[in-house]
């Protein structure tokens, strides 16, 4: 006998969890045309099931050019942050159900990067702030032969921002990103954090002083839709304060 | 086409590429091209933990280490290899540490350890804490820090990039890497890179499940480029099913869950793995608590209404020992199953996890063209390779650790062969055999799609060759695949554009999943004997006399252009550990 298969099961039970859902996706492809539309697909789905699947089912089943990025499909790769409903999430973490679906769902690009095809968005201006802060512990003097030591409520300083993905999702959230592509962005600034305060690091001043830029934490107006856009749950907003407030006290 | 020249050329950005990478680029002109940005590979799934006999917290040391990576592997492993990788993940650990890693911390400020699968003290006595682990998330972690470390060194990155072919010329009688061939998505340009070496780092295969853990992108991309250049794929049968998926998702619930003291349950209630395995209940390896969750489900003791899964309990651990340790887990059955993992247990079903198989390497990462022969400025390292140091299975945390031991070891030695090797002429028209497949693609007019072969291939997949195998089922398998690789030459897309056409590059990796499920079902035919993550329902003992061997499968082609499959076999390295009955 084989492994038992779930779809068995499935076809077996009585009521379809299936209903009827439109999606509403922004197309864009500079091959066919200048201009960006929208367009509506309407299928069959679970809503149980992610935004991700339903665009799974459009490309697999209905119109194989519908281009977007996505791995995991769980939460922790990063690749598919997008604009649902007009709010900043991972289509991958989104369930239908969640999202009223009596009424068309709207899927657009991640906003103030440069949208190159459907919702893949060109996403090296964004790698390069995260770059130019330093995201590397720097240490001085010999290396010791065992671990460094560090207690776990100095671990516990900097866990949150350990657990940042690079999704985009709060940079691409912020009026202020949206308006002046220079300024660091929500995400970079949550790892230059995550390394400020980590009490084996020694440069701290270093990046402060990068953050201390014109287009540094100062651009900050604190409208918390990073916060609320972050799929990992990051306080982003707070850890903003925090170097803000480092950069005032010279504390961290 | 565009040439590019680069003393070392490294194949995808996960953890085995990127420590790979570090290695490399401070020895050597390195380029790594991967076909998702660095940050998005499936490494940062991975989540309970790293090996390494610190012995922070109790007493431990590498030999049982090595001991029970032989044993979890029933005893397929090459003991030469696990013993550098039980000895070499002491430093592992300690470099990712002082590269930045956050560890979870001791009291007095080192690293914290915790139980997992399989890990025991003294050869199996007790279970043993050796997994260094940061929350559930030390796989997001370690690729991170990678990561920061590749920004660190400056490290070279061609993202977006996807190798489709592996370049080999012959020099004086002996096959050596000449380089790779790439598509570029953003473009469709076909980019050709000559490099004195080439690292195979691109993961695993698991896409050809349909409940699985692994990424939509783990499609093989590597072994199937090697193996249709003739290469063997080494020990293919040996797939991998975590006991502990989401129920019908796949997603992966750590084993750590059940190091943290987790219980698995059937529908009465009963904690069933004591039945199976008394000492290491729970904490037995995966093959042994992937089958006896199916057995208990086959017996009529799975829960919900149709039976079919069985439940992870953590409700007896305090919340905030969950929201400490185990706070990605939780918030997944919140997320995708709407539990509450505080009051409620979770459903869970064993889930495609990872390929033990693969491109077949010494213990340098130097990739094997037969039983002996190296092809030189070839490597592979990570779950592309087979080392072997996960044999039949692999223990948990052992993967984190082998890309990070492999990965760096192949790292050196490609960048040292990159320095003391010139470049080997490229074939003549080396982006000849990607252009015809990428045009062949783009202009094919067939009525047969792709999301129907793969939905076939991934459904034959999970009812033939999964946690239970019989020489019927395999057959049936073998066939069906037969069957879709003949509709696949069918297949059309619609996306006939050059700017990023994932359609296209989705009909490429099915064309690697089917190449390499052949493969598998074929070595699994072959395999009369259950070891391991192979359970053969008609041969259900371990036949060392005719089995402990390596598979080693070749691509052969007839003159008449048909393809067939050669399977060879090679002999397992033991140096100190006689095969044992294996119970946990």
């Amino acid at each position: 006998m084989a492994t038992p298969v779930l779809d068995k099961a499935e076809a077996e039970s009585s009521a379809s969890p299936y209903i009827t859902v439109t999606f509403r996706i922004r197309r864009f492809n500079p091959e066919v045309s200048e201009d960006a539309v929208w367009e509506d697909f309407a299928i069959e789905i679970d809503p149980k099931e992610r935004v991700l699947d339903g665009l799974h089912k459009i490309k697999w089943d209905v119109d194989g050019t519908l281009t977007f990025r996505r791995s995991c499909a769980h939460g922790i790769c990063g690749s598919d942050a997008m604009r649902i409903n007009g709010k900043n999430r991972l289509a991958c973490k989104t369930l239908i159900k969640d999202l009223n679906p009596e009424k068309p769902i709207t899927v657009e690009p991640i906003k103030g990067l440069t949208v190159l095809k459907d919702l893949i968005v060109d996403m090296e201006p964004f790698f390069q702030a995260y770059r130019d802060v330093m995201p590397f512990l720097v240490t001085k003097g010999n290396e010791p032969t065992r671990e460094r030591l560090q207690s776990a409520e100095d671990r516990e300083r900097f866990d949150d921002t350990t657990k940042c993905i690079l999704c985009a999702a709060c940079t691409s959230s912020c009026p202020v990103f949206w308006n002046d592509g220079q300024y660091f962005g929500p995400a970079a600034i949550v790892n230059a954090h995550r390394f400020i305060f980590d009490s084996r690091d020694e440069a701290g001043e270093q990046r402060l002083e990068i953050l201390n830029d014109k287009d540094g934490v100062w651009r900050c107006r604190t409208t918390f839709n990073c916060t609320d856009a972050c799929p990992r749950g990051i306080e982003v907003t707070k850890a903003i304060q925090e170097v803000k407030r480092a950069l005032i006290t010279r504390r961290f | 086409m565009k040439i590019h020249k680069y003393d070392t050329v490294i194949v995808g950005a996960g953890g085995a590429g990127m420590r790979a990478a570090i290695e490399a680029t401070k020895r050597s002109r390195t380029a790594v091209l991967t076909k998702l940005y660095p940050t998005r590979s499936h490494t940062g799934a991975a989540q309970g933990g790293m090996a390494a006999a610190l012995a922070n917290v109790e007493e431990d040391n590498w030999e049982w280490h090595t001991f029970d990576t032989i044993k979890g592997g029933d005893y397929l492993v090459d003991q030469d290899a696990a013993e550098i990788l039980a000895k070499e993940a002491i430093d592992a650990v300690l470099d990712l540490e002082k590269m930045g890693l956050p560890f979870n911390r001791t009291p007095n400020g080192t690293i914290d350890q915790r139980r997992f699968g399989g890990h025991s003290r003294n050869h199996g006595e007790a279970p043993v804490r050796r997994s260094c682990y940061a929350a559930d998330r030390t796989g997001h972690m370690i690729l991170q820090t990678l990561y920061q470390n590749c920004v660190k060194e400056g490290v070279e990155f061609f993202n977006e990039f996807y190798v489709l072919d592996q370049l080999i010329t012959e020099v004086d009688g002996v096959k050596k890497s000449a380089g790779v061939v790439a598509y570029e998505l953003a473009t469709g340009e076909i980019h050709v890179f000559q490099a004195k070496s080439v690292i195979y780092a691109s993961g695993g295969t698991g896409k050809f499940f349909k409940v699985t853990s692994n990424a939509h992108t783990l499609t093989g991309d590597g072994q199937a480029a090697c193996y249709r250049r003739g290469l063997p794929l080494e020990d293919m049968e040996f797939f991998q099913f975590h006991p502990t998926g989401i129920w019908r998702m796949g997603i992966l619930l750590t084993e750590g869950a059940r190091g943290e003291g987790g219980i698995l349950r059937n529908k009465d209630g009963e904690r069933f793995m004591e039945k199976y395995a008394p000492v290491m209940k729970d904490l037995a390896s995966r093959d042994v608590v992937s089958r006896s969750i199916y057995t208990e489900i086959r017996e009529g003791r799975g829960c919900g209404p149709e039976g079919d899964h069985v439940y992870l309990d953590l409700t007896h651990l305090p919340p905030e020992q969950l929201d400490a340790k185990l706070p990605d887990i939780t918030e997944f059955a919140r997320t995708y199953l709407g539990i509450e993992p505080y009051t409620d247990p979770i459903p869970i079903q064993p889930t495609a996890h990872y390929a033990m198989g693969g491109i077949p390497t010494n213990v340098q990462g130097e990739v094997l063209l037969d039983n002996t022969t190296v092809v030189p400025g070839l490597y592979a390292a990570g779950e592309v390779a087979c080392v072997s140091v996960h044999g039949a299975n692999r223990l948990g945390t052992n993967s984190l650790l082998d890309i990070n031991v492999f990965g760096k070891r192949s790292g050196i030695a490609a960048a040292e062969y990159s320095a003391s090797n010139d470049y080997v002429d490229l074939p003549e028209d080396p982006a000849s055999l990607v252009e015809a497949q990428v045009e062949r693609l783009r202009e094919a007019t067939g009525n047969e799609r792709v999301a129907d072969i793969r939905r076939e291939l991934q459904e034959t997949m999970d009812a033939n060759v999964m946690v239970f195998r019989t020489e019927q089922t395999i057959k049936t398998a073998v066939e069906k695949i037969g069957e879709l690789r003949a509709r696949y030459l069918n297949v059309s897309i619609q996306d006939k554009g050059r700017r990023f056409n994932t359609d296209l590059l989705e009909a490429i990796e099915l064309g690697n999943l089917l190449d390499l499920a052949e493969v598998m079902a074929v070595s699994a035919l072959a395999r009369k004997e259950s070891r391991g993550g192979h359970y053969r329902e008609d041969y259900p003992n371990r036949d060392d006399v005719n089995f402990m061997r390596h598979t080693m499968a070749y691509r052969e082609v007839g003159d008449d252009g048909s393809e067939s499959i050669r399977l060879d076999y090679k002999p397992v390295v033991q140096t100190r550990y006689q095969p044992m009955e294996r119970k946990y």
